[in-house]
């Protein structure tokens, strides 16, 4: 078996200016990359022996509004041979979020993607079928943005249970 | 395109005209031959009983043949990672039982794990105990339930009366420890809640005694049973490079021989200091899944047998003593004003987590449980995202296992995979 190698180190030399920052937080190796070239970066930290990152545990999208660039989407993948973590980390604009999608690297990329369009709203080109996921085919707006406002239920009582019925939104004659 | 579609002449129009609007979508999802009326759509769920919730499958079906099918989640999503944003990091903690509602406790440890690694805060040993051997009954509780249900899925009903006998004692000792037989909330930031109560020892010994008998039972039923092999094996069949790549995690990927444990490769609570073995399946079809899981109550119990002993012998705090981030108990407040302080800053405003992200995974019942904690440095979780196996294995197993295999095993193969909606949709 291949020994381990170092991720980090591997990157900046093979991927060069695709690596824009490497953040060590909490015993956790994060690799900030350019979003363009996202799925070179995948297949590079699948396929590369010594570090053989083959299952992708999850995709995860942030919202850091209203700092720009607001969108983060955080891929974290685990390494099955050398049994280690690495988040690979690409920062996405406000007004466009998109960039190329994984799937071709791997399946498993396909639910978390759609996932991250239904919550978050972000595009994934070359997904092969990019639809909502969690809400309902017809809803606006994607709800775990942060400006998008959290709903509630008003309580019903006697006293005003037909007014806060008549703004309900199910089918009344 | 027309209103009407192709199919109709073949009388199976409400199945195209019911998936509303989208039948360009429908076109990459199903092979071309369903609207040409070759083969029959048919909608199963969500109100299946063998869906086991509200999973909706659409299957598109040549005879008997599943050809292709497309799950359609999102039934049970109640927004759970948005409602956590507006609560403080303590409150949020009750809205993680309500996830996977069979593993309560594993989902409470995953983002108490979380908070735990972004704070640094420390876990007392006790409360390392306690947790383990919780965690290792909620396991054994959430396969009683896939056990029976999975059972009575495949027409074996006895089977799940036995389990649902074994769970009541479980439920038992939940109920003891935190007041709560399914929504626990018993482990908080740096320890649990209070700590386990005299009669608890006892009553997790008695239980331990009782049961690796009753697991003998159910193995005489169903392990060489030939009506359950005939419907088990070759069934559902996946491989372990398609498992990886399709996202299988827990007895799903074990079932396809991959050993890859989290509790053994990346150990937590201290885990590595039990001994206890991996089952591994063989073929990755239904049996070896079962079997897997079968075997997994053994192990579970053997896990909970050292924590007992070990509990026995630990006296010391259930809670961490860092007061930034627990509360002091209430006999301090008569006597500090600093204890006062602090519990009035933690019961109003929480604590606040130093800015950064982390992510922690657990062994759940089901698979890989991982919590993503994003902070912003303030009182409430900036952003959390849980990766429940449910998710995966529902959007990604289920369709590459039922994929040309026949109508009446995709029962089993569903069964056979222990999903849990609410742990899917979130």
């Amino acid at each position: 078996m291949q020994a381990p190698l170092d991720p980090v180190d591997l990157a900046k030399l093979s991927l060069k200016d695709a690596v824009l920052d490497v953040i060590e937080f909490r015993g956790e190796t994060t690799i900030v990359v350019d979003p363009k070239r996202i799925v070179e970066v995948c297949q590079f930290f699948r396929d590369t022996e010594g570090l053989e990152y083959i299952f992708l545990s999850d995709i995860t999208a942030v919202d850091y509004f209203p700092k720009e660039p607001r969108f983060a989407l955080c891929y974290h993948l685990y390494s099955m041979v050398y049994t280690r973590r690495l988040r690979i980390k690409v920062y996405l604009p406000a007004d466009d979020p998109r960039l190329p999608s994984v799937t071709s690297v791997w399946p498993s990329a396909d639910w978390e993607e759609r996932e991250a369009y239904d919550m978050m709203g972000i595009i994934f080109e070359g997904h092969p079928s990019l639809r909502r996921i969690l809400m309902p085919p017809e809803w606006e707006g994607h709800p775990q943005r942060k400006d998008y406002p959290l709903g509630y239920e008003q309580v019903q009582f006697s006293f005003n249970f037909d007014e806060i019925d008549r703004l309900k939104p199910y089918a009344k004659e | 395109m027309s209103e009407r579609p192709l199919i109709e002449r073949s009388g199976h129009s409400a199945n195209i005209t019911e998936w509303e609007g989208t039948v360009q979508e429908l076109q990459g999802l199903v092979s071309p031959r369903a609207f040409t009326g070759e083969t029959m759509l048919l909608n199963m769920g969500p109100q299946h009983p063998s869906t086991h919730g509200v999973l909706r499958l659409l299957l598109e079906l040549d005879g008997e043949t599943v050809v292709s099918c497309v799950p359609d989640i999102g039934y049970l999503h109640t927004g759970i990672e948005k409602s956590m944003e507006a609560k403080t990091y303590e409150q949020a903690i009750t809205m993680t039982d309500r996830m996977d509602y069979l593993n309560p406790m594993g989902n409470n440890l995953v983002y108490c794990l979380a908070i735990e690694k972004l704070a640094e805060l420390d876990v007392p040993e006790r409360a390392q105990i306690v947790r383990v051997l919780l965690a290792e009954l909620t396991r054994i509780n959430s396969h009683l339930v896939w056990l029976g249900t999975h059972c009575l899925d495949m027409g074996a009903m006895s089977v799940f009366l036995y389990a649902m006998r074994e769970r009541e004692m479980i439920l038992d000792i939940f109920e003891m420890v935190s007041g709560q037989r399914m929504m626990s909330t018993y482990f908080r930031p740096g320890g649990l809640w209070r700590d386990v109560p005299e009669e608890f020892i006892p009553a997790v010994r008695a239980f331990i005694d009782y049961f690796p008998a009753k697991v003998e039972e159910y193995e005489t039923l169903l392990v060489n049973n030939p009506l359950w092999i005939d419907r088990t094996q070759g069934i559902g069949v996946i491989t372990p490079e398609d498992a990886i790549a399709y996202g299988c995690t827990g007895p799903t990927l074990r079932g396809s021989g991959v050993n890859w444990d989290i509790r053994k490769a990346m150990p937590y609570m201290g885990y590595e200091t039990y001994q206890f073995d991996v089952p591994l399946g063989e073929h990755g079809d239904v049996y070896d899944r079962f079997y897997v899981r079968m075997q997994e109550f053994k192990e579970s119990v053997r896990i909970i047998r050292q924590a007992l002993d070990r509990l026995e012998k630990t006296r010391g705090p259930f809670r961490s003593q860092n007061r930034k981030y627990v509360p002091p108990p209430r006999s301090e407040l008569g006597r500090s004003m600093e204890a006062v302080i602090h519990h009035f800053k933690l019961w109003t405003e929480g604590f606040s987590l130093p800015e950064g992200e982390v992510y922690v995974s657990i062994e759940s019942p089901r698979g890989e449980l991982s919590c993503y904690l994003s902070s912003d440095g303030g009182t409430r979780p900036h952003r959390v995202h849980f990766r429940t196996p449910s998710f995966v294995h529902t959007m990604g197993a289920i369709p590459k296992m039922a994929k040309d295999g026949m109508i009446a095993d995709l029962v089993g193969i569903i069964g056979s995979v222990d999903i849990v909606l609410g742990d899917c949709d979130r």
